[in-house]
């Protein structure tokens, strides 16, 4: 597994919202996951990746908490 | 009842990606078939979809959705044209589909074998109804929205649903079709197990050295409106959808019946529906799948329900140009049954050399030719599909 720091994690979850389609251009920690048209089954892959790679687990709770990418960011690096 | 009209046509085949593709090269003669398979290879996902969209979508759900946004484009409901012409709550789409998603379905497994976690797209992928709910998000379709499954029938079951689901008032405007992707190792084991493929590797329907299918892939999407709809908001009519009939041979789960009774009855059943007489048909565009089964309970059929006039009339078999695309065939082959009736020209069963055993129809060997219609009325035609199950789907059609 990888080392959990902010930079790690953020280059996780940008290079997997990339690979669902959106925009890298478009991403930066504070843009709405609306806007980057990602939606619950985007965000049960990204669960699926940061287990993978954190050990973090992703609950359904946590999931509707989130609105934008830093929020998927921060709440990674504070379960790890 | 309503009178039902078709407005747009969209097709992915083995032909190349559109319904001109599909119709002026089959026409033409040109042929799909590589190496004893028939696949889409001018299709690119990303030519006609979004990043999203190609990762969001099995192949079989893309040739769908592609078909689909070609029919939406020629009927004049582009968003650039104002949309749908109806309310969403009165448009709906069936697309049906002989096996769904095995693409997704198979490399899920191998990830799950393989010690990997299986996605969360593993199941809206793989589902056979995912062709009829991604065009139904697609193009805002609030109504009737489902899958219709009957092997090789389905293409023409799902079109005929869809028929009765306008005159019955259940909507106004309808997606209708098939899709299929399965050219994959399992499909062909599988099929082969059954001495189903082509050994040759040729599809000639008809001829006395066919020797089993050769499996393509695609989709075909109608737009089907009601009549009263079409006609108001001054829509360009390609023809009218005039019947359906629908039987099963409840005889054995993959041969015909050799007598072709049943089938013979969807046909009949289908001519009562468009009230045509058997003797005004000017076209068949027939299922020949080119197993030695099939052709020859096929041409009985029609013998039956069309009797001597099934020897005056061109007979000929798409199947010999793109191979067998299973539950996507027959909405495919209902595109093109419904651009021949346009431009009045039988497209020819190509490879159809030597006449089989018994089958003395005309099968429209090699070359297209002009349909004979009689003077006052536009030309007509029936679309054949007979699937593995004893399911047999006749459409009657009717050029504008």
């Amino acid at each position: 597994m990888s080392t959990v720091t902010t930079e790690a994690v953020q280059k996780t979850v940008t290079d997997a919202l990339v690979s669902f389609g959106a925009e890298e251009s478009e991403i930066t920690k504070d843009t709405e996951l609306t806007t980057l048209d990602i939606d619950s089954l985007d965000l049960a892959e990204m669960s699926q990746i940061v287990d993978d790679e954190y050990g973090v687990s992703l609950k359904s709770a946590d999931v509707t908490t989130i609105k934008t990418v830093g929020d998927i960011i921060e709440l990674v690096v504070s379960k790890a | 009842m309503r009178d039902v009209v078709i407005t747009g046509v969209g097709a992915v085949s083995p032909l190349g990606v559109g319904a001109r593709a599909l119709h002026e090269r089959g026409t033409a003669g040109a042929c799909g078939i590589v190496d004893g398979e028939a696949p889409c290879s001018e299709y690119e996902a990303t030519d006609h979809l979004s990043r999203k969209e190609a990762r969001r979508n099995d192949r079989f759900t893309q040739f769908a959705l592609v078909a689909a946004a070609e029919a939406v484009a020629e009927a004049g409901w582009s968003e650039a044209d104002g949309g749908l012409p109806v309310p969403r709550d009165r448009a709906g789409s069936i697309i049906g589909t002989g096996i769904g998603g095995i693409w997704t379905l198979l490399s899920s497994y191998k990830d799950l074998l393989e010690g990997g976690q299986v996605g969360p797209l593993a199941v809206p992928l793989m589902m056979g109804n995912a062709s009829a709910a991604a065009v139904a998000m697609k193009h805002d379709l609030e109504g009737p929205a489902f899958c219709v499954m009957s092997a090789c029938a389905a293409g023409t079951n799902a079109i005929g649903v869809a028929l009765r689901t306008i005159q019955h008032g259940e909507a106004d405007v309808m997606l209708a079709g098939g899709s299929e992707s399965a050219l994959h190792p399992l499909t062909r084991a599988a099929f082969g197990a059954l001495d189903a493929l082509s050994d040759s590797g040729i599809s000639r329907p008809f001829d006395a050295r066919r020797d089993g299918f050769v499996m393509g892939e695609g989709a075909g999407v109608l737009v089907l409106e009601a009549g009263d709809i079409a006609r108001a908001r001054g829509a360009r009519i390609l023809g009218t959808l005039a019947g359906y009939g629908s039987t099963c041979d409840a005889h054995h789960l993959t041969a015909p019946r050799s007598d072709g009774a049943r089938a013979a009855a969807a046909v009949t059943i289908a001519l009562r529906d468009a009230d045509y007489e058997p003797d005004q048909i000017d076209y068949v565009n027939a299922h020949g799948t080119s197993t030695p089964l099939n052709d020859a309970a096929e041409t009985a059929a029609l013998k039956l329900a069309l009797g001597e006039h099934a020897h005056k009339i061109p007979i000929s078999s798409t199947k010999s140009a793109i191979g067998h695309l299973l539950g996507a065939a027959g909405a495919v082959e209902a595109v093109a049954t419904i651009l021949a009736l346009r431009d009045r020209v039988a497209p020819p069963t190509i490879g159809h050399e030597q006449p089989g055993e018994g089958l003395d129809l005309d099968y429209v060997p090699g070359q297209a030719r002009a349909m004979k219609v009689p003077d006052g009325r536009p030309a007509r035609a029936i679309s054949t599909s007979f699937g593995f199950g004893g399911h047999n789907a006749v459409l009657a059609l009717e050029a504008a």
